[in-house]
């Protein structure tokens, strides 16, 4: 302070410097983030004591005791997990009831997803929109000739033989593919302007959000036989499959609305100023933004989606669960470590998928995020 | 071109309001306006907050719909038929306070997306018309960036560029400059002083004076959703008439 002298004058500017160094290393490391204070040290201890009271008995369960190898429940029988018994079902688990013969089928249209997926996900790829074309329109013709045998001369295959990971896959697959659209308008529905719109749609998201997914299945299994014409039948597992791709698409499209009540007012009065249409200034416009925003819930219900497909054991149809359940009742495997041995196998694959879509979503994310360098 | 009066859109009417009345609720926002525009007129709306001025420019392109009264924009009768709108709003090209330029699209995609998607414009041509006008308001440098990276004046300027792409025969200015930093309000100034000069036919809600005695060909004061004085921009800052627009100037002019 200048005393009374209230003017000041700067002599000569002053040149940017450095920051001070920061402290680096692993060890200060250590101690800014686990020992900074003694409550943060406490916790770190019992974190620690927790772990290693916790993680050796499952290292030991999950490795050192397990059976690796083996033909029947003679090499399961000493506490261990029982890998084995995975391997003997491992086909069973991937395919269910699909005949051995025919099993090539599902390689083969797994191999078209892959194909079909895989340059989607990776941005740089080229020829996204034809990408897209093949997954929505070419992909579900072929797969579904191939894995029915309908319409291509190969042995049909009923759907009741189908089952494993394979039917957890079909299942999820469908419900994220019709699921995101439809709860996509169902959302533009109950933001209408149109009261009727307004009104149906918001009526069919609360009818299906009210109802748990379990209730809907058996419904869908045991109350539309009697609605539909004797002699008329419907496909148990598509029914399976249209229920969880509904019901999903109520919780997407109160997601999507989440994401419409993010855009400024001003977005839309931008895009109707310029005058583009209603359905361009959603598809160029507002949809682009808003989606981005909810990533992380569209995320979210897809994984809550992939999860609840095991549900469709309740109606006598064999996912991956399902089918790891049933394996479990061979007499020939009977041995207390085979049912955790399986339920641990059949958590462990939904959590690698699950992961797997989350950290998806994250890299998206972030690449949209430098994209666009918002201050 | 069903509903267009070719003869309408050469003459030298711009925009025709007629007995427009326009109610928020209860709320009574515009009263009676009646107001025309002439191609090639340069209008300035001014009034206190809430005096209806920026409800009266977003009627002219349907942002806002009026309950009774008439408008004709460019020989176009306003009507609630969408397709009416959107033939008037192809034509009338409207700049916001918040310049409203897409945060997900680059700049040269701002500018590109009402010509390529509205005009069915093909693309190089989209952008060749696009970089034209980021050029004419002095930004042509930044047509990759996204408009989260410009400061404020640069993205008025591109919301400005962004309007003109579409080639509109009437421009609308939602007080472009109110929300700008002091130091960037001249950039947006200047590009609208530069477009007045070029004969565009354009209404202005602005609290800029010194851009309304320069650029104007008349000043419409309005209160409590009416017109309640209008004049040469000389005649309105010297000779007052209005008990209510001396009241105004008095407290916008220090």
């Amino acid at each position: 302070m200048a005393g009374e002298d209230a003017t000041f004058l700067r002599p000569a500017p002053i040149p940017p410097r450095a920051p001070p160094r920061g402290v680096r290393g692993p060890i200060p490391w250590l101690r800014r983030n686990l020992f900074s204070s003694p409550a943060n040290t406490v916790t770190t201890i019992l974190v620690l004591l927790f772990l290693a009271w916790t993680i050796p008995p499952l290292i030991r369960w999950a490795f050192i005791d397990a059976a690796w190898t083996g033909e029947d429940r003679s090499v399961c029988l000493d506490g261990g997990a029982c890998w084995a018994f995975i391997g003997a079902k491992i086909n069973l688990i991937l395919y269910g009831q699909y005949p051995p013969a025919e099993r090539w089928r599902v390689v083969v249209v797994a191999v078209l997803f892959i194909a079909g997926v895989v340059p989607l996900a990776i941005p740089k790829v080229p020829g996204k929109r034809w990408n897209v074309v093949y997954l929505l329109i070419a992909f579900p013709v072929i797969a579904f000739m191939l894995l029915t045998g309908i319409g291509v001369g190969l042995r049909h295959v009923p759907t009741d033989r189908w089952g494993g990971l394979f039917v957890t896959l079909v299942t999820a697959v469908f419900g994220i593919v019709i699921s995101l659209p439809l709860g996509i308008l169902l959302a533009l529905g109950r933001r209408s302007r149109l009261p009727v719109v307004r009104w149906l749609s918001a009526g069919f998201i609360e009818l299906w959000r009210g109802v748990p997914l379990v209730a809907v299945l058996f419904m869908a299994s045991v109350m539309l036989p009697i609605f539909l014409p004797p002699g008329v039948t419907f496909d148990k597992l598509l029914r399976a499959m249209l229920c969880i791709a509904i019901f999903y698409s109520a919780y997407m499209a109160e997601v999507v609305r989440g994401g419409l009540q993010a855009i400024p007012k001003g977005q839309y009065e931008g895009s109707m100023a310029l005058g583009l249409s209603f359905l361009q200034r959603m598809r160029l416009v507002i949809m682009p933004q808003a989606l981005t925003v909810v990533i992380p819930g569209i995320v979210n219900t897809f994984i809550a989606l992939f999860k609840d497909t095991s549900l469709i054991m309740v109606i006598g149809l064999f996912d991956l669960l399902g089918m790891l359940k049933s394996a479990t009742n061979d007499s020939d495997w009977a041995s207390p470590s085979v049912p955790a041995t399986a339920y641990v196998f059949a958590g462990l694959i939904f959590w690698i998928f699950c992961f797997g879509l989350s950290r998806y979503s994250i890299f998206i994310e972030r690449r949209l995020e430098r994209g666009r360098q918002r201050r | 071109m069903t509903v267009t009066d070719r003869s309408a859109a050469t003459s030298a009417t711009a925009i025709e309001m007629t007995g427009v009345n326009k109610w928020f609720g209860a709320f009574h926002a515009l009263r009676d306006i009646d107001l025309r525009v002439r191609r090639g007129e340069r209008i300035v709306i001014c009034g206190p907050s809430g005096s209806g001025k920026s409800t009266l420019i977003r009627c002219i392109n349907a942002l806002e719909n009026h309950q009774s009264g008439r408008i004709v924009v460019d020989g176009i009768v306003m009507s609630h038929d969408h397709q009416r709108i959107d033939e008037i709003r192809r034509d009338v090209g409207m700049v916001f306070q918040q310049f409203n330029l897409f945060p997900h699209l680059t700049i040269l995609e701002n500018c590109t997306l009402a010509p390529a998607w509205v005009r069915k414009m093909p693309r190089a041509e989209a952008e060749a018309l696009a970089m034209r006008f980021l050029e004419r308001v002095k930004i042509p440098e930044q047509a990759n960036k996204y408009p989260g990276q410009l400061s404020g004046g640069q993205q008025q300027r591109v919301a400005i560029a962004r309007a003109l792409c579409m080639s509109p025969r009437i421009m609308l200015f939602d007080e472009p400059t109110s929300s700008l930093d002091p130091e960037m309000v001249k950039e947006v100034l200047d590009v609208m002083v530069s477009l007045a000069e070029e004969g565009m036919t354009m209404v202005v809600v602005t609290h800029e004076m010194g851009f309304a005695r320069q650029v104007a060909d008349r000043v419409i004061f309005m209160d409590e959703g009416q017109i309640i004085e209008e004049n040469a921009p000389e005649a309105f800052f010297t000779n007052p008439r209005h008990e209510r627009t001396k009241l105004f100037l008095s407290h916008i002019l220090r």
